[in-house]
């Protein structure tokens, strides 16, 4: 029954409880979805034997009466998570053929609490990028279809957004560098939240930017949102970065009471060409948290501007440092050699072959900044740009403000290949509103909001003060409850 | 401040990436136009602002330096392209 692989986690979980399905069945319900959107291009690996299993085993779980939330509940699994025994590629053909020996440990922590794995997830390659078409997979498309042009996902978690937006799983993982996981998020019309950096352990995610990455659920409810997110936040010693902190009941804190909250509305995010229907539905957005006991007030985050470039110094040159170990050695694709090369040769020719362009783009951007004579210019000014940034937040939180709303894309999805003849500046601008919270550090969610004239998905991003996702999510809540946001993507593929 | 090609071609040995001569001046031009885009950042006045290091104020943990995992090298070797009597095999390094 194919009504079942359309649950929220919310829902599955409480018909499992009351013994009115069972996690066979919802698996099952999800393989047959997969299996019948090879258009789309999600699901890259499938893993049906080990999904069963994992099925049955918390079936038993449930019937015991010792289950968490997430028992039972099918899940899909970004590419970029080292998953054991299971091809994890993080999409790129340098990693061809690598079948982790460990699991990571947000896996590993969902796993534990019962979930299904369904299989893997396209992505773009290592990550970059922002509409999932550097993928060695080829593109994930977005079920959402307003004319004969596939659309893109988003990216780079735009398998995960198709998966969950196409109903093939219940929820899947993501990750946000820049805004991977709230950019397709809103492009498909579902719920991505980035956690505060170091909420959740990055140990085992194959590593892009590591001062920038983190994992988060991507959902179709709020809720879920928050069920999920309790499921892979916590400590763990294997991530240094990763935070000794209690992980407070997130789904507890939606007590949809808002009020006497400050939201802010930062005017350097009213971006010149911005579509106006993205600033309608923004103010629209304001108005329904006013209604809902929120004071909205203006605020100002003056560094915002200068975001973007810093980012696309940071990030490249912490990625060229990351990919380093990608050499032919030690795992995945090796170049075929010729008579008397050495070994840089077989580095040089592995990383040609083995790197896609936008790739290949990144990493020799993060050597010339990182080289000698042009650190101090580029990487050190970024930095301190970088800190300006976070003081921009820092001290909005410190008049009060509580949360942050902000368009989260500047505009909705886009066709795929439109934007391949663009310069690799044009679609890095995908990130505008995103990108400032990763650089510092903070929690933010993409909450669907409204459809455009033509039918697709729009998104607001709320931001939140570190730490506090359950005061975030709480306010996600009231703002997806006022949205009503109920459209689905018609069923084409 | 533009990248010619030979810095191109300096670059892309440091990256350890194959360019071949015929790709050198296209690749030159999209750096160029990335470098540019990050010029962006000389508008911003960051004197004396310390470049950050941990966006979060939080001290690494400390652990005793002992051994804590291992022991596994058949694992370890296992997705190696080329290994051989439990090592890595790479190209002759050294004449």
């Amino acid at each position: 029954m194919s009504e079942l692989s359309k649950l929220t986690l919310a829902e599955a979980r409480d018909a499992l409880r009351k013994g009115e399905t069972t996690s066979l069945a919802l698996t099952e319900a999800c393989l047959s979805e997969i299996e019948g959107a090879a258009r789309l291009n999600a699901f890259v690996h499938v893993t049906p034997e080990l999904a069963l299993d994992q099925a049955r085993a918390a079936d038993a779980r449930i019937a015991a009466g010792d289950a968490p939330a997430m028992c039972g509940m099918p899940l899909g699994i970004k590419d970029l998570f080292c998953t054991r025994g299971v091809p994890s590629q993080a999409a790129s053909h340098i990693l061809n053929g690598f079948r982790p020996e460990y699991e990571s440990t947000v896996t590993q922590k969902l796993w534990d609490a019962g979930a299904v794995m369904l299989g893997k997830l396209n992505m773009d390659e290592f990550a970059m990028g922002s509409s999932n078409e550097t993928s060695t997979y080829g593109n994930a498309v977005n079920p959402w279809k307003v004319d004969d042009r596939d659309l893109t996902p988003g990216g780079s978690s735009g398998g995960s957004a198709a998966a969950v937006a196409a109903d093939l799983c219940l929820a899947a993982t993501g990750t946000d560098t820049g805004g991977s996981i709230r950019q397709p998020a809103a492009f498909t019309g579902i719920v991505g939240i980035k956690p505060t950096y170091g909420r959740v352990s990055r140990w085992g995610i194959v590593a892009f930017a590591s001062s920038l990455d983190q994992a988060g659920p991507m959902t179709r409810t709020v809720r879920d949102a928050a069920i999920m997110l309790g499921a892979m936040a916590g400590h763990d010693p294997k991530d240094s970065t990763s935070a000794d902190i209690p992980v407070p009941d997130f789904e507890a804190m939606l007590t949809g009471d808002i009020r006497g909250k400050t939201i802010g509305i930062p005017r350097e995010y009213r971006m010149d060409g911005m579509p106006a229907e993205i600033e309608a539905l923004w103010t629209r957005g304001a108005e329904m948290l006013r209604d809902a006991g929120a004071k909205i007030v203006d605020i100002s985050l003056p560094h915002t501007k200068y975001a973007l470039p810093a980012y696309y110094v940071i990030a490249p040159a912490e990625a060229s440092s990351n990919l380093a170990r990608y050499d032919g050695v030690r795992y995945g694709h090796r170049a075929r050699l010729a008579e008397g090369d050495g070994i840089v040769q077989m580095y040089e020719k592995t990383r040609a072959e083995g790197f896609g362009k936008e790739v290949q783009r990144r990493v020799m951007i993060g050597t010339y900044v990182l080289s000698a004579g042009f650190y101090d210019a580029y990487y050190n000014r970024a930095r301190k740009v970088r800190a300006l940034i976070k003081r921009d937040f820092d001290e909005v939180f410190a008049q009060g403000v509580d949360a942050i709303l902000t368009p989260a894309t500047p505009s909705a999805a886009f066709g795929l290949g439109e934007m391949q003849d663009a310069d690799p500046v044009e679609m890095y601008l995908n990130d505008v509103f995103t990108v400032t919270v990763n650089l510092a550090g903070l929690p933010g969610i993409a909450v669907p909001a409204g459809l455009d004239a033509q039918g697709l998905p729009l998104g607001l991003q709320l931001i939140g003060r570190p730490w506090e996702e359950g005061d975030l999510l709480n306010t996600a809540q009231v703002l997806e409850d006022a949205a009503g946001f109920v459209s689905r993507p018609a069923k084409w593929w | 401040m533009s990248i010619d090609i030979d810095t191109a071609r300096r670059v892309a040995h440091l990256a350890r990436i194959a360019v071949a001569e015929d790709d050198l001046p296209a690749l030159a031009q999209q750096l160029s136009g990335i470098l540019t885009f990050m010029e962006q950042l000389n508008e911003v006045d960051v004197t004396g602002v310390e470049p950050m290091t941990s966006v979060t104020p939080m001290r690494l943990k400390r652990r005793a330096d002992v051994v804590t995992d291992g022991g596994y090298a058949a694992q370890i070797l296992s997705n190696a392209p080329d290994a051989r009597e439990g090592f890595f095999a790479v190209p002759k390094v050294v004449e």
